[in-house]
């Protein structure tokens, strides 16, 4: 456990930092493998006729599926698949990680056929203590998903656990 | 035809959707989602060794949350919100259960809103994954 957390100079730097953008397909088969994923039964994410049916212009994503990233070796993350380029990157030192929470705004549908140009800026940084983890370092970001109109369609804010 | 704001009660409970994800479903939410840590399939990974299992994700029970949102909501109108927050962790091979229940109805600039209050619930009783959701009803 670590005894202490100081947020320095150099980490409240990091703040307000933002990723180059990056681009996230949503497709057929992307919409398809991540309902199949979770597990959904319902043909709306399946069956393109059963979507148009719906109201749908073509698959909708399912809620909390916000695309895939492209990705390209070398320059993405073997083990998440987003881009690592530019990412704000707070240097803490600590081990543990752990996925705090997310919220999903949606300004707008987002069908298969959307790219999505993704943003994410670094929001805040706390500290907390727990029981179990002693001192934690809480990061927040914010993702910005912009669509090929160049319309916000939807904005993700996650926190991060680090200890 | 389907789900309409009218007949939506603040104290409503959606319909329950159960999951029991094993390692395969596991697999394939990892290839669904791109996120291919192995604390969600590997056991010899060291952090599922020292967890003495692999977990399941915690972003596989915050789509599932959407998932009983949109079961319930039947394309009657579009989720505008949903969140979540990972409190523990389940396992695979073992039930849990999404639950919701409205929690308030109101209309804003003309649209239809319902706040609802979503969890999961693990087989020994502990809600893992509270969450909250905003739905806009068509009519």
């Amino acid at each position: 456990m670590a005894e202490s957390i100081e947020i320095t100079d150099e980490m409240k730097s990091q703040i307000g930092r933002q990723s180059p953008p990056w681009d996230f397909e949503v497709t057929t088969t992307s919409v398809r493998m991540f309902a199949r994923g979770v597990g959904y039964t319902d043909p709306v994410y399946f069956d393109i006729e059963a979507a148009k049916k719906a109201g749908y212009r073509n698959l909708p994503a399912p809620p909390t599926y916000l695309g895939t990233a492209v990705f390209l070796p070398g320059r993405c993350s073997d083990t998440f698949s987003g881009p690592t380029e530019g990412i704000p990157s707070v240097n803490h030192g600590l081990k543990g990680l752990l996925d705090g929470g997310t919220e999903t705004e949606y300004l707008e549908t987002i069908c298969a056929g959307d790219t999505l140009t993704v943003v994410n800026r670094l929001e805040n940084l706390d500290v907390r203590e727990s029981k179990a983890l002693g001192k934690m370092l809480i990061t927040t970001q914010k993702t910005t998903f912009t669509n090929q109109d160049g319309t916000v369609v939807a904005v993700q804010t996650g926190q991060a656990i680090y200890y | 035809m389907g789900l309409s704001w009218s007949a939506i009660n603040a104290g409503d409970a959606l319909p329950e959707l159960k999951k029991k994800p094993g390692v395969t479903q596991l697999v394939k939410y990892s290839a669904g989602s791109g996120d291919f840590n192995p604390l969600h399939h590997d056991f010899q990974f060291p952090q599922s060794k020292q967890l003495g299992s692999i977990i399941v994700h915690g972003r596989f029970k915050y789509a599932a949350l959407g998932e009983l949102v949109s079961n319930w909501l039947g394309h009657a109108g579009r989720i505008a919100k949903i969140s979540c927050q990972y409190r523990g962790m389940d396992f695979p091979d073992r039930e849990f259960v999404c639950r919701g229940t409205v929690t308030r109805k109101w209309e804003e600039n003309g649209e239809k809103r319902v706040a609802l209050e979503v969890w999961t619930e693990s087989d020994d009783g502990k809600k893992t994954t509270p969450g909250e959701a905003v739905v806009v009803l068509r009519s």
